[in-house]
Order: structure tokens, then C-alpha cells, then sequence
């Protein structure tokens, strides 16, 4: 396995390219997080021509919809949730300049061409680790849609996040490659 | 004549809930913690090493192993010679509400349409069967979406027999793919109805990981299935790999003679179960 890879937010596109596909990485710096009810939300106010929350440029959204935080913590435990029921409403936010995903799970064929063409990633990190991952959010605030709860919009300070690229910009894809290499023929 | 109160029920639904999310049970331990030494990938294998570092800080810190801590669906044996001094519904269905609010878990249960956030994670499912005695016996195997998502049903023809159970089967865990959070453990239910094999499928997860069918052609159906699932490749969380299910379980029952129900219910890894008998 790779040594992992230093990443910080916000990217251009040649940050993007550097990343294959079965990179492993460590995020530090400001992300973002939506899932379901939130894309939702955002989808309607870019059809109405509005402002979106927060600019997408250069971001990453991570798909999260965490548990309560006890007293005297940042946040609960916040793991990747499936990335694929965001598929309907990411390609429009990739291009706007949306740079980076992070689930876990498959995209579909959509996400992974409008990946290519904006120049974009998509990351997962490993479901089900949502305690040990809670602790490299070091402070975590509801930017939009409180009414929400686990699915408001949160911008996280993260430090050393670990994520594996899944997708790079140039059609590399681990889970097929991944998949190939350890197939036994039946 | 045995009474049972249904604040004792509250009080032991509102623990198990709790402790279902922050502490996992021993099988699953054992079976994640042989995986890791079973799988050859790297990646798959430092991605295991989370996933162990990760319930041991869940369990040590008291917090919830995933942050989808689920629909909580129970199983309850209901013994005949006990008398609940209330509705057991509404007593299981407040002490999801009050271990949801105390264990900070999140709420995760919504009206189908509207989406609207129920807020208290109620109401659970609840599977209630009569038994001998007089006691009750409640599990809890609250259920995430990731897995349950891929999770399928087919009435499949009596022509297609053992091959088309497994092609269905081996078809639904390829599909899933890295979504259900491998590596999985796979829940099959045969025969019955429409209905019958879906709670089969969901009962079959229930058991302690790895403990075969005492039917001699379930238990090798169950072998070929697992041997044929780890051959995908597809590995712990998709990345590729030589463990994609933990294990492979079966449960049957008799259908109608031009049926051949079959379902697929899949769990993640973080196979949350706990029970307790009053």
C-alpha cells in the first residue's frame, strides 16, 4: 500500500490530477456535509436561481449524517453514509466546481462522467469506523438547514481524515481494479 | 400466571438499545478479527484494522460503533404463561424512544412520503411469536440502511432450484458491490411466502456468526454460497480483496409447490444484536 498522501482544501484542477485512483490520503483543512434531505435543498435553490450556503469551489462534501455529540464533544460518530443516493444531484454540483465526494459505495456511470469532464475525485472513507473518524473532526458547525438535524449542512475542521480515491479525474477506478485483482474464476 | 411490568420492559429495551450501539458482541468481534488475518489485500486489511480500531474506541469511550444506529427491530418471544400488565408494544416502542434520546444515537426513522423525521426513532419493528414459559425473551438487531438497501426478494420457479438460489444470491451481493460495507454477512431465506422468506432472510443474520445449518444440504449450500461470495473479489468496502462476507446463513421452510421464494437480507459488518430475557 501507498504511503498516504498530504491533501488540503480547497483544490484546483491540477491538485485533482495528481490523485489516482487507490491513493491513500489524509484530509486536513474545511469540509463539507450534506446528504439526502440536504441535496435536496440545494438542488431546489439552484433551480430557483439562488445562492447555494456555501461555494462549492474547489470543496469537498463529505456524505455524513453523524449522531448527537455528548456533552464535551465536537460531534457524535460520523462515518461515510452510501454515496450512490447522491448521484441524482451531483453532476450539477461538479459543475459548479464542487472538486471532491467522500461516501462509501459505488457512483454511477453520471457521476464518474461529469467526474472527468469537471475534474473532480470521489473518495471513500471506511463505513462503519464512525467513532475513530469522529475524532479528526476537530470542530464541526451547522451552517444551513438546522431543522434537519444529522442531515443539516455542517462545514467540519478536519485533521488527517483518511479516505482512499476511488475515482480519479481520468476514469481510474479501485473498486474495478481492485475487484479484477482478487476475482478467483468460479 | 407470571406478572411482568411494563416498566421493567421499558427500562431493559431502553439498555439494550444503548448498548446494541456502543458495544459489539463477541462472534462479530471474533469473525472481523479472523478476517483480518484470512485477507490479502493490504488495503482490505488496513481498512479492517479501522474498522477493530474503531469498535474498540466505541466500546472503551461508550459511543455508537456507526453513526447509522439503525431502525430497531425486534424479535420477542412472548411465553405463554407470562402477563404484561400493559400494551408491549407501547412499552418497547417508549424504551426505543428514551435509549435513542439517552444514548445519544441518532433518530433515523422518517414518514415514507413526507420524509418528516419522526424525531424518536419510534416506531420499531416488532416480530412478536408465542412460546413455552413464562418469560420474555427481547432481541434487538437494530438494522442500517447501507446494508438493508441492498438487500433483495425473488420468487424465483420451482425449475430454477439450488443453481437459481445461488445465482440470485451471488447476483445480489455482486450488485451491492462496496455499498452495504463489506465485509457482509449474508442472510438467506428460502421458501415460505412472499412475506415468510423476507423475515427467514432477517432471522438468519440473528444467529452467532459462522455456526452452520444443522441441515447437512443447507450447511454445504451455505459453504458453496460463502466460498463463491469471497471469489467476487470485492472486499472490504468495495476496495477489492479475498473476504467479502464474514459468513453465509440460511434458514428454509415449505412453500407451495409452484413457488420458490428466495431472500437476500444483508448485513454490514457492524452486525449489532443484544438480547435479554424477563
Amino acid at each position: 500500500m501507498t504511503e498516504p498522501i498530504r491533501i488540503t482544501p480547497p483544490f484546483t484542477s491540477a491538485d485533482i490530477d495528481k490523485l489516482k485512483a487507490g491513493d491513500n490520503v489524509l484530509i486536513t483543512g474545511v469540509i463539507y456535509t450534506a446528504r439526502d434531505a440536504a441535496h435536496k435543498r440545494l438542488i431546489a435553490l439552484l433551480d430557483k436561481g439562488e445562492k447555494l450556503p456555501f461555494d462549492l469551489k474547489g470543496q469537498v462534501i463529505y456524505y455524513v449524517g453523524p449522531t448527537p455529540a455528548k456533552p464535551g464533544q465536537v460531534i457524535g460518530s460520523a462515518g461515510p453514509t452510501t454515496s450512490g443516493r447522491m448521484d441524482a444531484y451531483t453532476p450539477r454540483l461538479l459543475e459548479l466546481g464542487l472538486k471532491a465526494t467522500l461516501g462509501k459505495g459505488q457512483r454511477s456511470e453520471e457521476v464518474l462522467d461529469a467526474m472527468k469532464k469537471h475534474k473532480a475525485v470521489y473518495m471513500a472513507a471506511v463505513g462503519g469506523a464512525a467513532a475513530l473518524i469522529s475524532k479528526c473532526i476537530k470542530k464541526a458547525e451547522i451552517i444551513a438547514y438546522d431543522d434537519l438535524g444529522a442531515e443539516a449542512i455542517r462545514r467540519l475542521e478536519v485533521v488527517d481524515f483518511p479516505a482512499i480515491v476511488v475515482n480519479d479525474s481520468m476514469g481510474g477506478d479501485l473498486f474495478t481494479q481492485g475487484t479484477q485483482k482478487y476475482r478467483k474464476a468460479v | 400466571m407470571r406478572t411482568i411490568q411494563t416498566t421493567e420492559i421499558i427500562e431493559k429495551v431502553r439498555k439494550l438499545c444503548i448498548n446494541a450501539a456502543y458495544y459489539l458482541e463477541d462472534d462479530v468481534v471474533a469473525a472481523i478479527r479472523s478476517a483480518v488475518k484470512a485477507e490479502e489485500s493490504p488495503l482490505g486489511k488496513s481498512s479492517l484494522g479501522q474498522i477493530i480500531e474503531n469498535f474498540e474506541i466505541a466500546g472503551k469511550e461508550d459511543l455508537p460503533i456507526c453513526q447509522d444506529t439503525g431502525i430497531a427491530v425486534f424479535f420477542v418471544e412472548y411465553g405463554r404463561e407470562a402477563h404484561i400488565n400493559g400494551p408491549l408494544e407501547e412499552a418497547i416502542n417508549e424504551g426505543v424512544r428514551q435509549g435513542y434520546k439517552d444514548g445519544y444515537l441518532r433518530k433515523s426513522v422518517c414518514h415514507p412520503l413526507t420524509r418528516l423525521n419522526t424525531n424518536d426513532n419510534t416506531p420499531a419493528i416488532i416480530h412478536i411469536s408465542m412460546t413455552e414459559g413464562d418469560k420474555i425473551k427481547i432481541k434487538l438487531a437494530p438494522k442500517g440502511a447501507g446494508s438493508e438497501n441492498m438487500s433483495k426478494l425473488a420468487m424465483l420457479k420451482p425449475a430454477d432450484g439450488i443453481d437459481g438460489i445461488k445465482k440470485f444470491v451471488v447476483e445480489t451481493v455482486k450488485n451491492a458491490g462496496g455499498n452495504p460495507c463489506p465485509p457482509i454477512i449474508v442472510g438467506v431465506g428460502i421458501g415460505g411466502n412472499f412475506e415468510k422468506c423476507a423475515i427467514l432472510s432477517k432471522k438468519a443474520l440473528l444467529r452467532h456468526i459462522g455456526s452452520p445449518n444443522p441441515d447437512n444440504a443447507l450447511r454445504e449450500l451455505e459453504q458453496n454460497l460463502h466460498t463463491a461470495i469471497n471469489n467476487l473479489g470485492i472486499g472490504t468496502m468495495g476496495f477489492g480483496g479475498t473476504v467479502t462476507a464474514l459468513a453465509v446463513h440460511i434458514e428454509a421452510h415449505p412453500c407451495h409447490i409452484a413457488s420458490l421464494p428466495v431472500a437476500v437480507n444483508i448485513q454490514c459488518h457492524a452486525s449489532r444484536h443484544k438480547e435479554v430475557i424477563i
